[in-house]
């Protein structure tokens, strides 16, 4: 029942972000600029066509109105059209969408399972050498930026030591899978498709890699730390005293409540994976929606800009909600309605 | 421990200055014990002597703005080019040196505006918990927090005319609802402390009792906040002129340096590397020096690790 009124609460909150969210990208979209109109058909354009674009864009009227026929549009699926396509912004975006959310969810899925290891890992050897090897690794791992690391891959491997694709989202000559869900690897496994499948694999790793190795020991400190807090509680002396074996208590009484801070702190990394992608798919040549938005911001393509920001607005608020129900699940102080 | 010693005239109040000594010798203590936090500090200050003295220390001072030279161009690394020249016979050292510049001033810019307002924020929504002015506050820095970070850096940047100023100010416009949030959850929970209360009762001002009852118990975490975002402010700044939208050439930044660099891989490898390592080395050294300042402030003796 608690679990209920706090899910309502997120949600209505999310819808309020969202509103708010709007005004801010049309603020940064077109007020921000001064002429959207001037600037979407360039310097050298006759002065009646920036008029009559204005009018059609409402450019003429109060901000109030302006946001009024813009959110209208924004709603109904109308994003406008790319200055840089030129075709409408939702097309594009439907079509570069899902090479994206395929390498976010890859570098999540390294982030998920590679932080819970070395996390576990760093507390199980507190303070041994597998320990120490882990943070320093951490230090590293969070001071290179995944676009130094992204330039760094495609030099080692895209030029000194070939082993892995370092390019593009499938091999040359390699013919894509009929588009189901629009996630390569997906695709492939549905038609049955096993090369593709593992071509798109190879394409996948050194990208998704680049994004996760920052996030993944971020996460295994949280969660080495939330660890070794709790092995001095009581209920873990409590479970070595009835002689449950190590592994047990390691996996079973100690893991799930340590992963509660770093599942919070998980729509961050979402967050942050999501923002890298912008420049880490511009360097692997990534055709996702990032590589697109970043164009669009280099060209000032204001409509394709502004449609961006709400996905990926979108996204984050959903990942948000979702990280709430796993850590709802996680914690039966907040699934049965305790006190915090 | 001499203390107890002592004989109990010769205990006296020690003086300002002694009582200041004696706290930063123990919060030196504490830094200095762990070694990795030294050499954060270490790192740091060569980093900010070498962009102050800049001019003086590096070997082609001149090579920092536009400056060509093609008898000398796209040399590897040698013992007159420690991290070789450019493809217009530029000297990496002393651009990645002079770059150093520009994302000191960005790191300290950034947080030198975004921390007040943020703070400022904070502690009126705090201290008006459930007024129209919180709901507001909060709501608004919920809006902010709603996209990543980056993303909304690079939209604000990207608008704007691409340069220096315009990429502070887009990465301060995304900098401050942390801030606010931090200090929006200390300062609701010090409102209900008696020494507050008290301040109230006595008739005390809004502006003291924010600024000088609230405020002064929230410094540590702030500080501490602080010294951690340096490096990622550094970051966010390397990111933004990277794609373009941070110092424009002929003036040297990393991560405009790395993203020239991509297009001479593999054979000019020294233009990409070094720049690399040195965004690397450079956040490294604030993050390392950043966990030491947390350690130090921290209450208690047990290490937050």
């Amino acid at each position: 029942m608690r679990l209920h009124s706090y899910l309502l609460r997120r949600l209505l909150l999310s819808i309020f972000v969202l509103v708010g969210l709007s005004i801010v990208i049309f603020i940064i979209a077109r007020v921000v600029p001064g002429d959207p109109a001037r600037m979407a058909l360039g310097p050298r354009a006759p002065q009646f066509a920036v008029d009559a674009l204005r009018e059609e864009m409402h450019l003429d009227k109060p901000l109030v109105t302006q946001y009024y026929y813009w959110i209208k549009g924004v709603a109904t699926g109308d994003l406008g059209k790319s200055l840089v396509t030129k075709r409408e912004v939702l097309e594009d975006i439907m079509e570069f969408l899902p090479a994206t959310m395929e390498l976010v969810m890859v570098s999540a899925i390294f982030v998920i399972v590679f932080s819970i290891l070395f996390g576990a890992l760093a507390a199980r050897y507190k303070d041994k050498w597998v320990d120490s090897v882990i943070r320093i690794m951490a230090y590293t791992g969070v001071a290179v930026p995944s676009f130094v690391l992204a330039v760094l891959f495609v030099l080692i491997f895209g030029y000194l030591w070939p082993v892995i694709p370092a390019l593009g989202r499938l091999g040359a000559g390699v013919q894509p899978p009929v588009s189901i869900t629009g996630l390569l690897t997906i695709d492939s496994l549905l038609t049955g498709d096993f090369p593709v499948f593992w071509d798109a694999l190879k394409h996948l790793f050194l990208p998704a890699l680049a994004l996760a190795i920052g996030p993944i020991f971020q996460e295994a400190r949280i969660i080495r730390s939330a660890m070794t807090d709790n092995m001095g509680k009581d209920y873990v002396a409590a479970a070595v005293g009835y002689g449950i074996p190590n592994h047990i208590i390691m996996g079973k009484y100690l893991l799930k409540p340590s992963l509660i801070p770093a599942v919070s702190v998980m729509g961050l990394d979402i967050a942050s994976l999501m923002g890298n992608a912008f420049l880490v798919e511009v360097i692997f040549n990534w055709p996702g929606i990032s590589r697109y938005g970043m164009e669009a911001m280099l060209r000032k393509d204001l409509n394709a800009i502004s449609a961006v920001i709400i996905v990926f607005g979108l996204i984050f608020v959903l990942v948000n909600i979702l990280v709430d129900l796993i850590v709802a699940y996680l914690d039966p102080r907040i699934r049965l309605g305790g006190k915090l | 421990m001499n203390a107890n010693l002592q004989p109990a005239s010769d205990i006296n109040i020690p003086s300002f200055t002694a009582r200041f000594k004696e706290g930063f010798r123990k919060k030196w203590y504490k830094f200095s014990r762990n070694k990795l936090s030294v050499a954060g500090l270490v790192i740091v200050l060569a980093i900010v002597m070498a962009a102050v003295l800049a001019p003086y220390i590096t070997p082609y001072p001149e090579h920092a703005g536009k400056f060509v030279d093609y008898g000398n161009a796209s040399l590897a690394p040698s013992a007159t080019h420690l991290f070789g020249t450019d493809i217009f016979g530029r000297d990496i050292l002393s651009r990645i040196i002079f770059a150093f510049r520009g994302a000191l001033l960005m790191a300290v810019l950034v947080l030198a505006i975004a921390v007040p307002v943020g703070v400022f924020l904070g502690l009126l929504a705090g201290y008006y918990k459930g007024s129209l002015l919180d709901t507001i506050i909060m709501r608004v820095t919920d809006i902010f927090l709603s996209v990543p970070p980056l993303l909304l850096a690079l939209a604000i940047a990207a608008v704007l005319e691409p340069n220096l100023t315009n990429a502070m100010i887009a990465i301060t416009v995304m900098w401050w609802p942390w801030y606010t949030r931090l200090v929006y959850g200390m300062a609701t929970s010090l409102r209900n402390e008696y020494f507050v209360t008290a301040a109230e009762l006595i008739g005390a001002s809004k502006f003291h009792i924010l600024f000088r009852e609230i405020l002064p118990n929230c410094l540590s975490p702030i500080f501490t906040k602080m010294a951690l975002d340096v490096g990622w402010v550094i970051l966010i700044g390397a990111a933004l002129s990277f794609v373009g939208l941070g110092e424009q050439p002929p003036t040297p930044a990393l991560g405009q340096m790395v993203s020239d660099g991509t297009r001479y891989m593999p054979d000019l490898w020294w233009m990409t590397v070094f720049p690399s390592l040195a965004i690397a080395v450079m956040i490294l050294g604030f993050n390392l020096l950043g966990d030491g300042v947390r350690d130090m402030l921290a209450k208690g003796e047990h290490d937050h690790e």
